[in-house]
């Protein structure tokens, strides 16, 4: 925009108007900073974050992969032929191949990545996870060829509480196995428990005899060795990269983080609305300053210079605040809460903060623009206004007659709820939150309409006292000005009510399944790579007591290796006929000759397997299966495949279980059937199984469901303490601007306390009105949360579920706060003599 | 006899929403140290003829000019330019800004032409004095009575030595003694500096400081006998 001429020569007169306004109301100032300050803090702090626990999520998976330029990796942790390793060693482009084992373990009670190498290949090509003895590099070799000594990385050390020499105990795939502490993993990234022992060993010790889990490659020449392996690859294997495991890493939590950082921005959105409300106020105020000046000789984009320069400093300021108060949350949160925020997603991956000084920049800019788009629309209807009619009237034009347009607010919701309908881009809701946008800035222009037509009947009625008649007419004749007011409690209130909606429907759901799917009377599950054989299996089902046992199997299984990888359940009843299954959608016919499966609604949306499909999954060398229909899972946000027990043992050959449900006879005891039951397990075994009762699991799921959303509990908090604030400094700034017409209502003979009632009544009447109009939106909003971003981010489908009385407290304290803010101004604005209010020239 | 070049306002008439005619064919023609008085009744249009005067409003026809330069060939920001640096302003209710010291608020004319805030400082010093409230610049609007406002708004009228100025009802908010005060003051502030005034009052005490008294009518202005 070109500047007008005498702006830049004004800039004398524009300043010491603008600081003489700051001097005169500095805690207005304050407040609107403070709101872009939480804004951008919040922002910030989730980046941070989220930043954090990625880099070290990044830096533990490579702690556990070396620095291998690229890796075939087993989709499952059946692993693959080790046939295999020979091939890829001799392949074009391959330069190195170092052959891995790989198994998760306890040492201890610490969880560590067990890791069996063959030391003169890993030399060559994954040199930091070489151990070193005590003194010195382990020259000779020695120790790394003993198949008694284990290296143990500093987190796995410091984890298992052990000493460097003493033996230990490692445990891993049923088996327990005594090690010596030779030396440590100087190689390995802080914070990654890793520990290597001798890959012969790791066969031969932990039952792997025969099996691989990785082999790491160094390439000589990168296309040759990606065509060559490529062409080599079973079913049971994929080629994987160090950038590819980072994007497994960030598509496991991005549409947590996304949404986490579209949560922060609601906070900075309603400060910016919250700034948008106290400058208009202002500019109203300073109507006939602003005429004033334009008569004296400043240029209409004087006018706009003064206000968005104001809002330039609020953002500047506030923005300023918002970094630091975010980077000290931030710390805050990674020390209490962890990297995910107590999500969950990156257990065991402990983050230290990093500052991104890019995102630092983007958020700054963020809270400036928000403070200086919140006082340009002000800025410009100040600059409109006509020098001459402004100076003569002495305060609002209220013009009762006057239609309110509904068509602005009609426009904006269609085109809301339209662009929330599109598709999601990059498996992101982008169009849901663009909708969300729209739908709230319609709620938000539908305010003033929304209060006219809520207080029509109000008006049109006889009203017996005076103070309440003038209260309603008040309100209706100038119901813009009860909008500005309203505009941040309403985006505010309506967002907090969405995601409230939004989690309440989701607890229930999760609540509900639970319910269905553990219909057992005990659930067992072993650990550390442990499991139930067919001998153990076949006692623990003869368990006095027990009615009827089912044994299950779950592992991981990569499909692709930048995706996190999904869940196979093979469980011994199929389908329909399995209480723990609720299926959501079937097939009505399958091809013949195919292995029927079932996959989960996220696997179903994440990879379009729908009902009646045929899909080829890495088990079995790649075998085909029909899809037999869809199930409900709340447990599994990267997808799951329910295969029926047989066909996985027959394709797998794996005999293993490690997870049962036992149905207990009428009139047993669930403590005395435990206790059986654990006694019938082998010692070995005893240590890495759990055995719990289904209301202990539910309080588990559902802490751990409440614990994932407590971030957001304390965003929505945060939102809706900025709105409250934003509707105080408004409705307080809206009252002392009245000064003059309680002067002159006290010279008609209306008593303070009438004075009182009438803004009481006014401010419960804005406040209600806010708080109608932010729950209407929110209950809008809530369906894009629960229809469009939820299945579209999370890939889970839930019913609307509308916490009442969320809802009710809500508008209780809204309707409250907005008359107790109203009546403590209206003191302070009917403390000066009536006399002396009606003379009050500015 | 006074230069009747500086304000020359020909045919000028302007009707509002209704329509009706507030007036048409009026001619006028203001010289440099002249100060005029325009009476008439409420609604006549008085303070209309004076934003018509200023370039705040547009007249339905005729021409205004101040020192040569009419507004009609003028945009907005050449007008506002003019009424910057030609023109100074008076109102009944005083408009001093209660966030900005009274010197300051003498000022702003300056500075809104100049960033050097020392010059300017000195002239709004010196003007002070000069309408009798010297040593008072640091204080507010709030520390003030009605006729000592009224003089603040003379001197920030006067401190960019305008060639015109105009006020409407300058007087309306304060007592007759006091109102006589300011309004001499003010008569010998703009004679003094050669500047043309166009004064719009209903009181007769008021336009008596006039050299010339001016009836607004339909028909245009009639000079009243004295």
């Amino acid at each position: 925009m070109r500047a007008e001429p005498g702006l830049w020569s004004g800039r004398l007169a524009l300043g010491w108007l603008i600081a003489g306004e700051w001097r005169f109301h500095p805690a207005r100032f304050l407040v609107t900073a403070v709101a872009i300050a939480v804004g951008v803090a919040l922002g910030f702090a989730v980046h941070l974050v989220n930043g954090s626990a990625l880099a070290s999520f990044d830096s533990a998976v490579r702690g556990v992969n070396g620095s291998a330029d690229l890796s075939v990796k087993a989709t499952s942790r059946l692993g693959f032929d080790e046939r295999l390793y020979p091939r890829v060693a001799l392949a074009a482009g391959v330069a190195e191949a170092s052959p891995v084992v790989q198994l998760e373990a306890r040492i201890g009670t610490a969880r560590v990545t067990l890791l069996g190498l063959d030391i003169l290949r890993a030399a060559a090509v994954t040199p930091t996870l070489i151990g070193v003895r005590p003194r010195g590099s382990d020259a000779d070799g020695a120790a790394v060829f003993d198949e008694a000594s284990v290296f143990l990385s500093r987190a796995a050390l410091e984890r298992s509480g052990a000493k460097l020499g003493a033996v230990v105990t490692a445990a891993a795939n049923g088996r327990a196995v005594p090690l010596r502490i030779a030396g440590t993993l100087p190689g390995v990234a802080d914070g990654s428990a890793v520990a290597v022992i001798d890959i012969a060993a790791a066969q031969w010790r932990f039952d792997r005899i025969g099996r691989l889990d990785r082999i790491d490659v160094k390439v000589a020449d990168r296309p040759a060795a990606d065509a060559a392996l490529a062409r080599m690859m079973p079913g049971d294997a994929v080629i994987s990269t160090a950038q590819a495991q980072s994007l497994q890493g960030d598509a496991l939590s991005r549409a947590y983080r996304v949404n986490l950082d579209m949560l922060a921005l609601v906070a900075l959105l309603t400060g910016g609305f919250l700034v948008y409300s106290a400058q208009s106020l202002s500019v109203v105020r300073r109507q006939r300053a602003f005429a004033l000046l334009r008569t004296l000789g400043m240029p209409r984009g004087g006018v706009v210079a003064a206000v968005v320069a104001e809002g330039v400093a609020i953002g500047v300021i506030g923005s300023g605040i918002g970094l630091s108060a975010g980077y000290g949350l931030a710390w805050a949160a990674v020390h209490w809460l962890g990297g995910d925020l107590g999500a969950g997603y990156f257990r065991g991956a402990g983050a230290g903060l990093v500052f991104q000084p890019w995102a630092a920049i983007g958020f700054f800019a963020i809270g400036l623009l928000a403070a200086i788009a919140g006082s340009a629309v002000p800025a410009r209807l100040a600059a409109r206004a006509a020098p001459a009619a402004a100076l003569k009237n002495a305060g609002d034009v209220l013009d009762p007659r006057q239609r309110v347009a509904w068509w602005p607010a009609a426009g904006l919701l269609i085109a809301g709820g339209v662009v929330s309908l599109l598709p999601p881009v990059a498996h992101l809701p982008l169009f849901g939150f663009a909708g969300m946008a729209l739908l709230l800035a319609g709620g938000i222009a539908g305010v003033p309409w929304f209060a006219r037509a809520l207080l029509a009947p109000l008006a049109r009625g006889a009203i017996r006292t005076v103070p309440r008649q003038l209260a309603i007419r008040h309100l209706h004749g100038a119901p813009g000005e009860a909008a500005t007011a309203l505009c941040g409690i309403v985006a505010s209130t309506a967002l907090m009510i969405a995601m409230a909606t939004m989690v309440t429907s989701f607890r229930g759901a999760v609540d509900d399944w639970l319910g269905q799917v553990l219909s057992a009377d005990l659930y067992m599950r072993t650990n550390a790579g442990a499991s139930f054989d067919p001998a153990t299996r076949t006692r623990l089902a003869a368990t006095p007591g027990v009615a009827r046992m089912a044994f299950g199997r779950q592992l991981a299984l990569t499909i692709a290796p930048d995706r996190p990888a999904i869940a196979l359940v093979a469980r011994p009843q199929r389908g329909v006929e399995d209480p723990q299954f609720v299926l959501i959608a079937r097939a009505d016919a399958l091809p013949t000759g195919l292995t029927p499966i079932w996959v989960s609604e996220p696997a179903q949306r994440l990879y379009r397997w729908n009902p009646g499909e045929v899909i080829r999954l890495p088990i079995g060398g790649g075998t085909r299966f029909a899809v037999a229909g869809v199930w409900r899972d709340y447990a599994r946000q990267g997808g799951a495949v329910l295969i029926d027990e047989a066909d996985y043992q027959r394709l797998t050959g794996d005999t293993g279980r490690d997870e049962a449900s036992a149905t207990l006879l009428p009139g047993s005891d669930a403590a005395a059937v435990t206790q059986r039951l654990r006694a019938r397990v082998s010692p070995m075994l005893r240590g890495q199984v759990d055995i719990t009762q289904p209301a202990v699991l539910r309080r588990f799921a559902l802490t751990l469901f409440d614990r994932s959303f407590a971030v957001t509990y304390l965003l929505e908090a945060i939102a809706i303490l900025v709105g409250l604030a934003g509707v105080a400094a408004t409705m307080s700034a809206q009252t002392l601007a009245r000064e003059r017409e309680f002067g002159m209502l006290r010279h008609l003979g209306l008593t303070r306390g009438q004075l009182g009632a009438m803004l009481a009544t006014e401010g419960a009447i804005v406040g209600l009105t806010g708080a109608l109009a932010g729950i209407g939106l929110g209950l809008v909003l809530a369906q894009v949360l629960i229809h469009v971003i939820n299945p579209q981010s999370f890939n889970w489908t839930m019913d609307t579920r509308i916490p009442v009385g969320t809802l009710v407290a809500v508008a209780a304290a809204l309707t409250g706060a907005a008359a107790v803010t109203a009546v403590l101004a209206g003191r302070r604005a009917t403390s000066r003599s009536a006399v002396q209010s009606v003379r009050e020239d500015w | 006899m006074a230069d009747p070049s500086l304000l020359t306002v020909c045919a000028l008439a302007k009707s509002v929403p209704g329509p009706r005619l507030l007036f048409g064919g009026l001619n006028l023609a203001v010289g440099a140290g002249e100060i005029v008085a325009i009476t008439g009744e409420s609604g006549v249009g008085k303070s209309t003829l004076l934003n018509i005067l200023a370039g705040l409003d547009d007249a339905d026809g005729g021409e205004v000019a101040i020192e040569g330069i009419t507004f009609g060939g003028l945009d907005e920001t050449a007008r506002t330019r003019l009424r910057r640096e030609r023109i100074g302003f008076v109102f009944q209710a005083f408009h001093i800004l209660p966030y900005l010291t009274l010197q300051q608020n003498v000022a702003l004319p300056l500075a809104l032409v100049s960033p050097d805030a020392a010059a300017a400082r000195v002239e709004a010093k010196a003007m002070l004095a000069a309408v009798g409230l010297g040593g008072r610049g640091e204080g507010y609007a709030r520390d003030l009575s009605g006729g000592e406002l009224q003089r603040v708004a003379i001197a920030r009228a006067l401190v960019h030595r305008p060639a015109l100025i105009l006020a409407d009802e300058p007087t309306g908010n304060l007592d007759s003694e006091t109102a006589l005060r300011v309004l001499t003051l003010f008569a010998d502030a703009a004679r003094e500096r050669g500047a043309a005034a166009v004064l719009v009052t209903h009181s007769d005490a008021t336009a008596a400081i006039a050299d010339r008294v001016l009836t607004l009518t339909t028909e245009g202005l009639v000079e009243r006998a004295r």
